[in-house]
């Protein structure tokens, strides 16, 4: 337990200053791993926790990413209308989906979450006028919070970001290992005994799909500003697995897990790509590896070599 | 009234495309619990080594053997070596198979180009059939034909045959079906390399309609996914009626309604989840 809080504030503190030696470039990369690893420990939630497949994740991220940049570039770009309402989007959508989807469970739960997702890629590819089609939309503005530092200056921003990162970090932990987090590991392990002992099993599922799809709609909010563009690659079942390698990777069930798993892939994927374009066949090859020898994920490996205190 | 009967024609000619893959994606799901996202590329590949054959020695028979046989080898050589060690685990299978859909997909995108190619069709089947005023492309009669007799085929294997019985006892009840003597290990492969080789006979059939280029994997594994969601898993009559469905459906609604192409497929499907989970045909 000691050795744990003493890493926490190492991370945090390391956080807190890379700024101050970190290139523009360098930074940025780091804003991306913070905001992927939202998006990776939001799924985490209900694969890592209630044990639940889902292979559209992104549809949530996407969507809140889209309605964030259609609202600050076509309506008016208010932080405090355009932010809440690229969250409210991502809850509607993981509402309306989760309804569909919990009726199944394993393989349908994968398809069926794939093809949901897949229904949004489709509206935000083939409806141009709105969407801009696979153009996508350019040149989202970053929010003015009347604050005396422009979030458009890449430091203020990069704390703007870790706020939420820290924010979204301590909530689902707080959510994964309350009474509430605690009843969707037992649906993971034995659902039918969660059952019996009297649990809304279902209504459970729900609000968790819901929860996940909150915290990934906060990783697209703020991944439109962070980018300023947003086209329907960030809606594709590409996305959404690379959500899972994520998760995966890191170690599933463990929130910390995840969003190293996140920072790896985005790291990877930046460095590889200059070195070759063969990224998408490294990439397979990371899934098929993953899969084989680290199922528990980096996570499961540090807690094998060094016992459970550290991880 | 033309309009109508060419659209038919080639919704159902897609359709039984669509029953092709859904076909062995349904076989392999009935039997061993897999969700091969891969299935896609095996059309994908198929195709592709259609086309190399094709064009060496001219003959759409010999890239029909060629295409389908290396998909095959490539199946089981994915059951056996990685598949295998996942029995009935969703998301380790969705992992691999993702990967190996990568894999294949930049292999493809390396040795084929971008480029959207397309399989050319039979000597035979180049000419159209003329009823009246009325042409009928007879590749497209010849495909729907194919499809049909694959479909009289696996029903008369399940049905008919000592493998089908095996099969059947197999998806049933796994472990009774090794105690009364049948090998499910090999059993297993087999059925794997079968799903494999129809979903490359699909290759084959579609190159010269449907075409192969980079993405195409894709986008017939999502409506395979549609069609055994529509028809049920591990279910061949739905994937036979669910292929038509679909193809009929994405065939019309792209020539009615191109806006909306997505959703005259997924909103049935919508419809058809929130009535029967499982699907038409399918069981729990």
């Amino acid at each position: 337990m000691k050795t744990r809080i003493l890493a926490i504030a190492l991370a945090a503190a390391i956080l807190l200053i890379v700024p101050t030696v970190l290139s523009a470039y360098q930074l940025s990369l780091l804003v991306k791993m913070l905001i992927f690893a939202i998006f990776a420990m939001s799924l985490d939630l209900i694969l890592g926790f209630a044990g639940l497949p889902s292979l559209g994740h992104a549809a949530y991220f996407g969507a809140a990413a889209y309605t964030v940049s259609l609202l600050a570039l076509r309506v008016v770009n208010n932080f405090w209308i355009d932010f809440p309402a690229g969250l409210l989007m991502a809850v509607g959508v993981s509402a309306l989906f989760g309804l569909l989807a919990l009726r199944t469970h394993e393989s349908y739960f994968l398809m069926i979450t794939l093809a949901l997702a897949q229904v949004l890629w489709g509206i935000a590819f083939g409806w141009r006028s709105l969407t801009g089609g696979d153009d996508g939309l350019p040149g989202v503005p970053r929010p003015n919070l009347g604050l005396p530092w422009s979030l458009a200056d890449r430091i203020p921003f990069y704390y703007f970001v870790l706020i939420f990162f820290a924010l979204a970090l301590v909530l689902l932990w707080i959510i994964a290992h309350s009474p509430f987090g605690r009843v969707l590991v037992g649906i993971r392990e034995n659902e039918v005994r969660m059952k019996v002992l009297g649990y809304n099993v279902w209504l459970y599922k729900y609000v968790a799909f819901i929860l996940a799809g909150l915290f990934a709609g906060l990783a697209g909010n703020l991944f439109a500003y962070y980018n300023g563009f947003v086209s329907p690659s960030y809606l594709s079942v590409l996305f959404s697995a690379s959500g899972l390698l994520m998760v995966i990777l890191g170690g599933a069930g463990t929130l910390f897990g995840p969003a190293l798993g996140a920072g790896v892939i985005v790291y990877l994927e930046n460095v590889i790509s200059v070195y070759t374009e063969r990224w998408l066949m490294i990439l397979g090859v990371i899934y098929v590896l993953v899969t084989l020898f680290a199922p528990r994920g980096l996570v499961g490996l540090l807690r094998e070599r060094f016992g459970s205190r550290l991880a | 009234m033309t309009f109508w009967i060419t659209q038919l024609l080639n919704g159902v000619s897609f359709g039984m495309l669509l029953f092709l893959l859904a076909a062995g994606l349904s076989l392999i799901y009935g039997l061993m619990r897999i969700l091969n996202l891969a299935h896609g590329s095996y059309y994908l590949l198929g195709a592709y080594v259609g086309l190399t054959v094709v064009r060496y020695t001219e003959s759409f028979v010999y890239a029909a053997v060629a295409g389908t046989a290396v998909v095959t080898v490539l199946g089981i050589l994915m059951e056996r070596f990685f598949l295998r060690r996942f029995p009935k685990q969703a998301l380790p299978q969705a992992l691999l198979t993702f990967g190996f859909l990568f894999i294949i997909a930049d292999l493809a995108l390396w040795i084929w180009g971008g480029n959207p190619q397309t399989l050319p069709k039979p000597q035979v089947f180049a000419a159209s059939i003329w009823v009246g005023n009325i042409v009928f492309p007879s590749y497209r009669l010849f495909v729907i034909a194919v499809g049909i007799i694959v479909g009289l085929g696996l029903w008369w294997l399940q049905e008919g045959t000592r493998l089908g019985a095996m099969i059947r006892a197999g998806v049933d009840d796994e472990e009774m079906a090794r105690g009364t003597g049948v090998n499910v290990s090999l059993l297993s492969t087999a059925v794997f390399g079968l799903g494999a080789f129809l979903a490359a006979l699909g290759g084959i059939m579609g190159g010269p309609f449907v075409g192969v280029y980079p993405g195409a994997d894709f986008e017939i594994l999502l409506l395979a996914f549609v069609v055994v969601i529509i028809g049920g898993l591990g279910s061949l009559k739905g994937a036979f009626f669910g292929g038509l469905l679909v193809g009929l459906l994405d065939n019309f609604g792209k020539a009615l309604f191109p806006e909306l192409a997505l959703f005259t497929i997924f909103a049935p499907m919508a419809i058809i989840l929130a009535v029967r989970p499982t699907g038409l045909f399918g069981r729990l």
